[in-house]
């Protein structure tokens, strides 16, 4: 169970113009700005819960994570996560949690990674054979087998990650944090991660909190989502019910032999390029089939399709709607 | 403790397989041993009776502080440590259920011991085939011996707790560059590693000698030669044990208070 309560955290940040005689005057005085990280942020996220915590950079995700994890102390509110203040039991706290932050590295740059590994079975004492278990358990599902002996500086961003997982999977911790784990990976390495992102919180009901620019993670993953943006949550539910907000929308793309468009009002051309075409409808202001008709009357169809919003474009449209 | 072992073993066994990083520190410990020693025999020709240590008590003084240079120097610091303080990775050593400080001296410790592993004894076996006065002698007495080896051990420690605060200093400084200079080259003259303190003017030396950084080389290299014995050693020991408790409690004061104010560097 993890409960947040007006989580305030505030950043001083050294500010400067740029060039020599700003230096200078900055030796001796320096001016800082505050930049309010966390407002007033409150959730509460239950066991075996699996949360898309998104919002654009800088919106306060990461620091979201480190208060989570212990490592970064809020300047006021309250943080309780299965009964523990992270920041004061630190130590007794980290032990039920795992961390994988997708753009650093825990694992150990010059050796093979099953040191790494050890390393860290000996560091939460894992006993002998849960570390057995578990190791075998993630070497197969990760397909890590070729790699584990590897040194970790050899490995290519997909299969280091996935060590990193499994690194951060080793001591069986009840709540998995993920800071963007798919950033720059392939699409195979994508969906391998994400199968077993969801098998772990499947299986072991592993309490997973993922934030992700990736929007097919989102999609993939998640049911309910925490939209953050300057530093306040802004949203707080399921994926379906966004979708909902949205459903007034509808993309209706064209490939045409020839064509003329006129415009039509509730149907917004977004791109076109020769013989291909992208529209928005509003549904509130033209149903679909009389915008079809319009469109079919303007232009010589070949192919026509319609979709809803993407998750992409619902994001888009969030941060719009909240202008974050 | 167990899992500090195992961190200090990893570290110790990974700091082994540096062996070209060795030959070339042998070579340079080589070199510039014979350099210090033929320098001060040119000031001994002189006049021998104007100094306070014998020459073969400074002979064995030098060879020790090369063979064990690992161990002694203030400037073998941990890059791994300052990079992760002003990278932002010590996000995850912060989320790890370990104590921060006493990883950090463990892993100190760890690479110090194997550097001084694979270096000391080639150097030891040649010093001690030099012809007298320019080689090591054996030690004073086998009690000197062993209150070198206490305090050389303790010295170890003593310069370890001391890094510690110029890691802990980054947290604030953010480039370990200005303090390290400034800390660096102040220890590097009060320790003892450029000249030995006894060659300072007495009410300079005195004071010298109270400092914590008497208590880091000075001590157990003089303690071999017999420049020090009886109950000068006794103090002298004392006086590291103390210092020693001092820096690693300011230290642990200090990293406390830095974790709290601490910001991990990049998103």
């Amino acid at each position: 169970m993890i409960e947040l309560k007006n989580i305030n955290k505030t950043f001083k940040i050294a500010k400067r113009n740029a060039g020599l005689s700003e230096a200078l005057k900055a030796l001796f005085k320096k001016e800082y700005t505050c930049v309010h990280a966390l407002r007033d942020v409150s959730f509460s996220i239950g066991n075996g819960e699996m949360v898309g915590y998104i919002g654009p950079n800088g919106a306060g995700k990461s620091s979201t994570v480190k208060i989570m994890s212990g490592i970064l102390h809020p300047d006021s509110g309250e943080c309780i996560i299965d009964g523990l203040i992270p920041w004061e039991d630190r130590r007794e706290h980290v032990r039920h949690i795992g961390v994988v932050f997708g753009q650093r590295s825990q694992l150990w740059w010059d050796v093979p990674v099953i040191d790494s590994f050890e390393l860290i079975r000996d560091i939460y004492r894992i006993n002998s054979t849960s570390y057995r278990n578990n190791f075998e358990e993630l070497v197969s599902t990760l397909e890590l087998a070729d790699i584990v002996r590897t040194p970790a500086r050899q490995l290519s961003l997909g299969q280091r990650m996935r060590c990193e997982i499994a690194a951060s999977l080793l001591h069986s911790p009840s709540i998995l944090f993920l800071d963007e784990p798919t950033i720059g990976l392939d699409a195979v390495s994508k969906i391998a991660v994400r199968e077993f992102i969801k098998r772990i919180n499947h299986e072991h009901k592993t309490t997973v909190i993922l934030t992700t620019h990736d929007m097919q993670d989102i999609e993939a993953l998640t049911e309910r989502i925490l939209l953050i943006g300057k530093g306040q949550i802004l949203l707080d539910g399921s994926l379906s019910e966004l979708k909902k907000r949205n459903s007034s929308y509808r993309t209706i793309t064209l490939e045409f032999n020839t064509g003329n468009f006129a415009e039509i009002p509730g149907i917004t051309l977004n791109n076109i390029i020769d013989g291909h075409a992208v529209f928005h409808i509003d549904t509130g202001m033209i149903s679909v089939s009389s915008a079809i008709s319009e469109l079919s009357r303007s232009a010589d169809i070949t192919d026509i399709s319609v979709t809803g919003a993407t998750a992409e474009e619902m994001v888009v449209s969030l941060y719009e709607e909240f202008k974050i | 403790m167990k899992k500090y072992l195992s961190f200090f073993r990893i570290r110790f066994v990974n700091g082994l397989q540096y062996r070209t990083a060795a030959y070339a520190g042998i070579a340079t410990q080589f070199a510039w041993g014979f350099m210090e020693i033929l320098i001060f025999k040119a000031f001994y020709n002189a006049d021998a009776a104007a100094f306070p240590m014998e020459f073969s008590q400074l002979s064995s003084y030098i060879w020790l502080q090369q063979a064990f240079l690992a161990l002694f120097m203030l400037w073998f610091l941990d890059n791994e440590i300052f990079s992760a303080i002003s990278s932002g990775n010590i996000a995850y050593e912060l989320s790890r259920p370990i104590d921060l400080y006493f990883m950090w001296f463990t892993k100190n410790l760890a690479i110090r011991l194997s550097k001084a592993v694979l270096r000391c004894m080639p150097i030891l076996i040649v010093a001690a085939f030099l012809p007298s006065p320019y080689g090591i002698v054996l030690p004073f007495s086998f009690l000197g011996f062993l209150a070198f080896l206490a305090a050389m051990l303790l010295a170890l420690f003593t310069v370890v707790a001391f890094s510690m605060l110029i890691y802990i200093a980054t947290f604030y400084t953010l480039s370990p560059l200005g303090i390290r200079i400034v800390a660096l080259s102040l220890t590097e003259f009060l320790s003892g590693a450029v000249i030995p303190l006894p060659f300072l003017p007495d009410n300079v030396r005195k004071i010298v000698e109270a400092t914590p950084f008497a208590s880091m080389q000075n001590l157990p290299l003089r303690i071999y030669s017999g420049n020090i014995a009886g109950s000068e050693m006794l103090r002298g020991i004392s006086l590291q044990v103390f210092w020693l408790t001092v820096l690693v409690l300011a230290g642990r004061l200090w990293i406390k208070k830095a974790l709290k104010n601490v910001v991990v560097q990049g998103g």
